[in-house]
């Protein structure tokens, strides 16, 4: 047991003792830092069975898609667009409230939500229209594998935006404590980063 | 190691290196496959070289705020294991002459790296607790009256955990025999040289011959 435990102890305390913490992390970040970790890793998996499917499988099919079925790669690109202009947008939320601009963290809040809604919306539009379905071979099932765990993660990040805003609109956010805005977007920008790569792995090469 | 999320403006870089990155990919790809992997390739080594380090640059020297004119000369002290030697108890000795001193020994709470990212450090932490315990008796029995805390386990990061609050007029870095001694390997002594504008002294202590 540590000191800190067995001063706590002394003193009639009951629980868990106080964690023992470095002072070189802060353990909101470390958290947030290692829940992307294994995201990343879970995204791994999926990158894997879809390079699998294209690339080391004997059965591959030559063109990607296979034909008759094609991607809609401009309807992507605009989504991609979209998706890339919010993480300017949550950028511009963060940084104004370190400067002390409510109107800004709010807009820039708004903003994001709003554009990352847009994507949503978008991406559910292209499933209804791409021209097939998971039953259409692998391909299907990987396109729609990747694409719909990107998606499920924007809709996470949307609610945990959401409640970003709920907060900042109530003003619980100042210079000095924005944590709440923070960890909401390093979390988006890293659902923006998994878009890039998957938009570039599938539509485009 | 840089944590490349360590906030959301270092995020909102990856995002824009991201984009950069996979337009190169992607462009290279297109021109040939071989070569969009071999751009892949460079660019994610390029990455891992980032995170670990890259060029380092020389960290800006931590500034230590001392009251100028008291008699008493405070001694920062870290040490893992190499408190008993009586080359450290000489050397305290020499320091504090003439005044009286003020001496906080640091002892790390050294982890190995796969524990601290799978496991809590409350092992380490307890096993600093018995060498800083043991440390404080042998030099109480040397003449020496020290106070003492566990640190982090990187000393450096002990150490300027350390200053925060003990303003000292010196630092003393206690390590094995070269050779022998991870610390000087990792070269403590020189990094706590450029990191604090406090003298820093080593102090080789070789239990071996004692």
């Amino acid at each position: 047991m540590s000191a800190h435990a067995e001063a706590a102890h002394d003193h009639g305390h009951h629980g868990p003792p106080p964690a023992n913490r470095s002072s070189r992390l802060d353990p909101t970040t470390l958290g947030m830092f290692l829940f992307i970790a294994s995201e990343a890793m879970l995204f791994g998996a999926f990158f894997t069975a879809y390079f699998f499917v294209r690339v080391v499988n004997p059965d591959a099919p030559a063109e990607w898609p296979p034909p008759p079925y094609e991607f809609p790669v401009f309807v992507a690109s605009v989504n991609t667009a979209i998706l890339v202009t919010s993480s300017f947008t949550i950028h511009w939320a963060t940084q104004s409230i370190k400067r002390g601009d409510r109107n800004g963290l709010r807009a820039g809040l708004v903003v994001t939500i709003l554009l990352g809604s847009a994507f949503l919306l978008t991406q559910a539009i292209e499933y209804a229209h791409v021209g097939f379905n998971t039953g259409d071979g692998a391909f299907a099932s990987v396109f729609f594998g990747l694409t719909g765990l990107h998606g499920a993660h924007v809709f996470v990040g949307l609610s945990l935006l959401t409640m970003a805003a709920v907060r900042a609109f109530k003003g619980h956010f100042s210079p000095d404590h924005y944590h709440g805005v923070e960890i909401p977007g390093i979390y988006w920008h890293f659902v923006d980063v998994m878009w890039i790569i998957v938009w570039a792995a599938v539509y485009l090469l | 190691m840089k944590n490349p999320v360590r906030d959301e403006a270092s995020a909102f870089q990856v995002v824009l290196l991201t984009l950069g990155g996979t337009a190169l990919v992607v462009l290279a790809a297109w021109i040939a496959t071989w070569l969009g992997v071999v751009v892949f390739l460079v660019l994610c080594a390029a990455a891992l070289w980032a995170i670990r380090g890259g060029m380092r640059q020389r960290p800006a020297q931590a500034h230590v705020v001392r009251g100028d004119g008291e008699p008493v000369r405070r001694i920062l002290v870290v040490a893992n294991e190499t408190v008993a030697g009586h080359e450290l108890r000489d050397l305290l000795g020499q320091k504090a002459e003439g005044v009286s001193e003020d001496v906080l020994l640091v002892c790390p709470a050294l982890n190995s790296k796969l524990r601290t990212w799978t496991s809590d450090e409350d092992g380490a932490r307890e096993a600093a607790r018995s060498r800083l315990d043991a440390s404080l008796e042998r030099l109480a029995v040397l003449g020496v009256q020290a106070r003492g805390e566990i640190g982090d386990g990187d000393p450096l990061q002990a150490l300027e955990d350390a200053l925060r609050e003990f303003p000292a007029d010196e630092i003393v870095v206690s390590t094995h025999p070269p050779g022998r001694s991870h610390w000087l390997e990792q070269g403590v002594v020189e990094n706590a040289r450029m990191r604090f504008d406090v003298p820093v002294t080593h102090v080789v202590v070789d239990l071996e011959s004692a």
